[in-house]
């Protein structure tokens, strides 16, 4: 492990960067409320968050990261646009590499601008380039919005959209529905049994607990509505694949894009986007043309970035998580903000590892 | 030094236990009286006996306190991070069977797969505002099923026991529990969901990783393996 003082170091180094367009500097109680983070991430982060529990305050976590109380903290105070800026440890348990530190320092930078989205995108991804520079780091970028697009026009019911929208974010799931709404695989026969009934509910027994009789019949009538809907077809499942399997560089992949927006025009303005974002990185220097493109990245570890998502790894080093990570969660700010959306983009630096490539450079 | 082999402490689980290394020629025997838990090896030098309860013989495997544990899968899973690197599975034994399932009420006639109870769970969240509730003491454990079979929306809640009358008492929507027959969960209104195994745990011959090895246990671990024909 690196020594501390180098790494506090480099953390005030990436902050001055930040500190220079102006950001405000901001910070975050230790201990966050659990409640909160546990209704966005679900159960799933407590295998990566403490927990610990305050006699007052009930559960408690000890921060995992910063985005969550700076976009609660923006809410509230509703100037837009704001820059935020912070530097400071977060706590994450490791399961299964007992080499991966507990704690580290992760610098921020968020940007909460809905006038020019597609800039801040741009801005975002520049200055975190301009930190990093000089280590040589190879740069996943994708789109979320793309994929969220193509659910949002396929031609089926709008139940099916909702549930694989809601699974975007866990992929195994999302290939499931996406398997069973093209009818791709057989209907369970459980299913089947229900739906052929003439009284669906005879076997039911005593109702028990708080899911009520009417919850249930509401679930078999979307069940006979799913099964009496056309299948999604294998044309608009192979526009999905191609988007979700795509990876190139990022001109290929734009050109790629454009070519299924023309079967899929529910992704235009997404690609649209695209376009724009990558003219704006080009505008900030960023050598767009070598820009990694990979359709499915960014999935499986950023719910709620719903955009424009990036990180950066050393290419020598794979062992090593991502040296920095960020993108757009505009559905993040929807959540926490009861309705109110306010579109944010940020990313953070992990300066323990930069410190950690340069000493082996 | 000497081998220390942890076996729980009483019941079935012990008697078994003392069964199946018996039955493959090393006799175990719990000294003085009853309540006493104290135990002794006869037949082999080297190998002393250490009576436990089977939920703390999982940490003492893993801090080497033991170099021979017997208990059942489930614990184990449960209670150890990073299984591979702390402790080896030598035999499972078969006897100690209970499976760790997801049971729901029987009056959820459209939740009969984790799909149906995934889609439940959403619904849920939405009508009554909060997640559906999973009663359970088995929390790692149903934690990573779920996430690997992608369920969302749901809650675990701690129960250490009764858990299968969580439901009935509206502390919890759906149970996650050891069950050997079912006869307890239909008694109460609920029904395992068909691909609601989440561990089928059997009483398991553990060996430490980490404790530390003499030759001269590595010795008497050699006549060991020889017996148990491992």
């Amino acid at each position: 492990m690196p020594l501390a003082a180098p790494i506090l170091d480099e953390a005030r180094r990436i902050r001055a960067l930040f500190d220079a367009t102006g950001a405000v500097g901001v910070s975050a109680d230790v201990l966050q409320p659990a409640e909160t983070l546990l209704d966005l991430y679900g159960e799933d982060i407590r295998a990566r968050a403490y927990v610990t529990h305050d006699p007052l305050k009930g559960e408690m976590m000890l921060r995992p990261d910063f985005t969550v109380p700076v976009v609660q903290m923006h809410m509230e105070s509703r100037a837009e646009p704001a820059r935020y800026t912070y530097s400071g440890k977060v706590f994450r348990k490791q399961e299964d590499d007992p080499s991966r530190p507990n704690e580290y320092i992760q610098v921020g930078y968020e940007v909460f601008d809905g006038q020019a989205p597609v800039k801040a995108d741009a801005e975002v991804f520049a200055k975190v380039s301009e930190a990093l520079e000089g280590l040589h780091l190879r740069a996943a970028t994708a789109d979320i919005g793309l994929l969220l697009a193509a659910v949002k026009g396929l031609n089926t019911i709008e139940t099916r959209k909702a549930a694989l929208l809601r699974h975007v974010w866990r992929p195994r799931r999302f290939r499931a529905l996406l398997d069973r709404f093209g009818g791709r695989v057989a209907v369970p026969a459980t299913r089947k049994a229900l739906l052929a009934a003439s009284d669906p509910m005879a076997a039911a027994g005593p109702e028990i607990g708080l899911r009520s009789m009417a919850d249930v019949a509401e679930r078999i009538a979307a069940l006979k509505e799913d099964a009496a809907a056309p299948a999604i077809s294998g044309e608009e499942i192979g526009l999905i694949d191609a988007i979700l399997t795509l990876r190139n560089t990022a001109p290929n992949a734009l050109g790629i894009l454009r070519d299924i927006a023309v079967d899929l025009p529910a992704i235009s303005d997404a690609v649209a986007r695209m376009e724009e974002r990558l003219e704006a990185m080009a505008r900030l220097g960023v050598s767009v043309g070598s820009l990694e493109f990979e359709g499915n990245y960014g999935r499986t570890s950023m719910e709620y970035y719903d955009g424009f998502v990036f990180g950066f790894y050393a290419a020598a080093r794979p062992d090593l998580p991502a040296v920095a990570t960020g993108g757009r969660y505009d559905a993040l700010t929807r959540v926490l903000g009861q309705g109110r959306a306010v579109p944010a983009v940020g990313a953070v630096i992990r300066p323990d590892l930069v410190v950690q490539l340069r000493g082996q450079a | 030094m000497t081998i220390k082999l942890g076996v729980p402490s009483k019941g079935r689980l012990m008697e078994k236990t003392f069964e199946w290394f018996s039955a493959r020629g090393l006799r175990l025997a719990k000294d003085g009286s009853e309540r006493e838990y104290a135990g002794r090896v006869d037949g082999l030098d080297g190998l002393e006996l250490v009576l436990l309860s089977a939920g703390e013989i999982p940490r003492d495997l893993a801090a080497g306190r033991i170099h021979l544990g017997v208990t059942g899968s489930d614990l184990v899973t449960e209670k150890l991070s990073n299984i591979d690197a702390t402790v080896q599975a030598l035999a499972p034994m078969g006897f100690g069977g209970a499976d760790l399932i997801i049971a729901v009420p029987q009056c959820w006639v459209d939740v009969d797969t984790l799909d149906d109870l995934d889609a439940a769970a959403a619904a849920f969240r939405k009508a009554h505002g909060f997640r559906l509730r999973i009663a359970t003491k088995y929390h790692r454990l149903v934690r990573d099923f779920l996430k690997a079979n992608g369920v969302a929306d749901y809650q675990l809640v701690d129960s250490q026991g009764a858990t299968e009358g969580t439901v009935k008492n509206e502390t919890a929507e759906a149970i996650a529990d050891i069950t050997s027959t079912g006869e307890t969960l239909r008694a109460n209104g609920l029904k395992i969901l068909v691909d609601g195994l989440v561990h089928a745990s059997q009483a398991t011959l553990y060996k430490s990783r980490v404790a530390d090895w003499s030759d001269a246990d590595r010795a008497v671990m050699a006549e060991i393996e020889t017996r148990l024909e491992l």
